[in-house]
């Protein structure tokens, strides 16, 4: 296996494919900690971990925050309503002030894409990339990838269906990258108005209906509509959105028997996906959010580890 | 990849310690020592291997104890790579092994087998491992080679081999296990 040579975690996109196989094997093993009657090992013992998160989360933000505990890191969390930001300080600055207090680690989620990047090149620190805007969402991708892979044995040559808001979903991007470079082929499937450019070239194909996409699929993989990121008019409403684009059982059908059904969440019930699908046995939503607190563990431990790495 | 191992290249063999005839003798006799002074029978023995090389050892340990009817031991292993002290020097590990112990460790004597046994911070952090998962009623350390050298006050129950060695010797224990012929070697660094 070979050595992690990252600082940061911007995005799936810079990463090759044995970096994100070291990841995912690492995690593996972290996940056993969650079974032991100490949920803790003391690796990251006087490490800083800052959770500077200016967009609403609460999966993303606690799962970090536990990741950072049971590596028995100290972890900070800042959220947008309670922080400067809303007296006008900058991003940066905030993030510089941040960094005078020898943080180890800084993970950031911000509404503009290339937010993380941007920190990186200032901090000391190294930087993970919790969502920016609607450009990446690495621990999302690494944490699906872990899912699958637990559930299908292997992620090349699967084919994953990723439907619904492809335009607002960094997730979507993330797991592009992601899969593609792990050998899996990627179907999109959206309403015209939510497909982003530059699909085809990522190595997705793409379907301007859910059906296509969803035959013959290992995995489908929705997504939420992300009613905050639309200005309006992108679809007409949410009961046709779902008449059209929702996964009910009767088009889980056109997966494969054995397909699992994946959700970052938060989910959308009766919009995205039905509740009889997303509470029925195919779906997979849970493991993911106890499998993303493992992933996230080993990217902590991979970059607060690197930090002195002078020798 | 973990803090810097000495790069083998500049490393040159010295003389062999043990053959796979010598392994063999030696875990026999470690073996029957451990039978004779940890209590079992109530219940048997419970042989947790440090990875790599202790566990491959502990291994054959418990081969050699089912095989002259002292019943078969509990066999587990710890890995050890996030609870070093040295985690940060260098780049962190990238690859653990799993942590298994089959059977709570509560209350239980515990024998604890690692191949070279040094400065002793590897089996504090052993120690550490299993203080997490439960409180043993003891812990017993069976090291194939003792090469001294100690930093922490540890000393080991069960000794395959000891020896004096400085701090340009290696010892290497090679086994079949890891692809290579069994044997011990003292290597060491022109100085």
């Amino acid at each position: 296996m070979s050595a992690f040579g990252h600082r940061h975690l911007l995005g799936i996109e810079p990463l090759a494919a044995a970096d994100i196989e070291t990841i995912l094997t690492l995690s593996e093993r972290f996940l056993e900690i969650a079974e032991r009657p100490i949920k803790k090992v003391p690796t990251l013992r006087g490490k800083t971990v800052i959770n500077l998160f200016l967009e609403p989360s609460t999966r993303t933000r606690t799962s970090f925050e536990i990741a950072a505990k049971r590596l028995s890191a100290d972890a900070v969390n800042i959220s947008g309503s309670g922080s400067s930001t809303t007296k006008g300080e900058t991003l940066l600055d905030t993030a510089r002030n941040l960094d005078a207090m020898s943080p180890d680690v800084v993970v950031v989620r911000h509404s503009l894409a290339g937010a993380a990047e941007m920190l990186a090149k200032q901090l000391r620190a190294g930087v993970v990339n919790g969502g920016d805007g609607a450009h990446e969402h690495p621990t999302q991708a690494l944490l699906d990838c872990s899912t699958i892979r637990a559930h299908k044995g292997k992620l090349a040559g699967l084919e994953v269906a990723i439907c619904g808001d492809i335009r607002h979903s960094r997730v979507a991007r993330s797991n592009i990258w992601a899969l593609t470079k792990l050998g899996a082929r990627v179907r999109v499937a959206a309403p015209r108005t939510l497909l982003a450019p530059g699909l085809t070239e990522m190595g997705a194909t793409v379907h301007e209906r859910i059906e296509p996409a969803l035959e013959g699929a290992d995995v489908v993989m929705m997504l939420r509509i992300q009613k905050e990121r639309m200005g309006g008019g992108l679809f007409p409403n949410t009961r046709e959105y779902s008449r059209y684009f929702g996964l009910n059982l009767r088009r889980l059908e056109l997966a494969k028997s054995d397909a699992i059904v994946m959700h970052p969440g938060p989910l959308n019930r009766g919009v995205e996906i039905d509740p009889a699908v997303a509470d029925g046995p195919r779906a997979v939503i849970l493991d993911q959010v106890a499998r993303g607190v493992a992933v996230r563990m080993a990217v902590l431990y991979l970059l607060a580890g690197g930090e002195s790495a002078a020798e | 990849m973990p803090r810097k191992p000495p790069p083998d290249s500049d490393l040159k063999e010295r003389r062999e310690l043990l053959d796979a005839a010598g392994i063999a003798r030696t875990l026999r006799r470690m073996a029957h020592e451990i039978a004779e002074r940890v209590p079992h029978g109530e219940k048997p023995l419970y042989l947790v291997g440090v990875r790599t090389g202790g566990a491959y050892l502990a291994h054959r340990l418990c081969d050699v104890l089912a095989a002259a009817g002292e019943g078969k031991p509990i066999l587990g292993a710890v890995d050890i790579s996030l609870y070093r002290d040295d985690v940060f020097h260098g780049l962190p590990k990238p690859e653990i092994g799993p942590t298994e112990l089959p059977e709570p460790i509560e209350g239980r004597t515990i024998v604890l087998v690692d191949d070279v046994l040094f400065t002793g911070r590897t089996i504090r952090a052993a120690m550490d491992v299993l203080a997490d998962y439960g409180r043993p009623r003891a812990v017993k350390l069976a090291a194939l080679i003792d090469r001294g050298m100690r930093e922490l006050p540890i000393q080991p129950d069960f000794v395959g081999l000891a020896l004096q060695t400085t701090v340009l010797e290696s010892v290497r224990v090679m086994l079949t296990e890891r692809g290579e012929p069994d044997r011990v070697v003292l290597r060491e660094r022109p100085a």
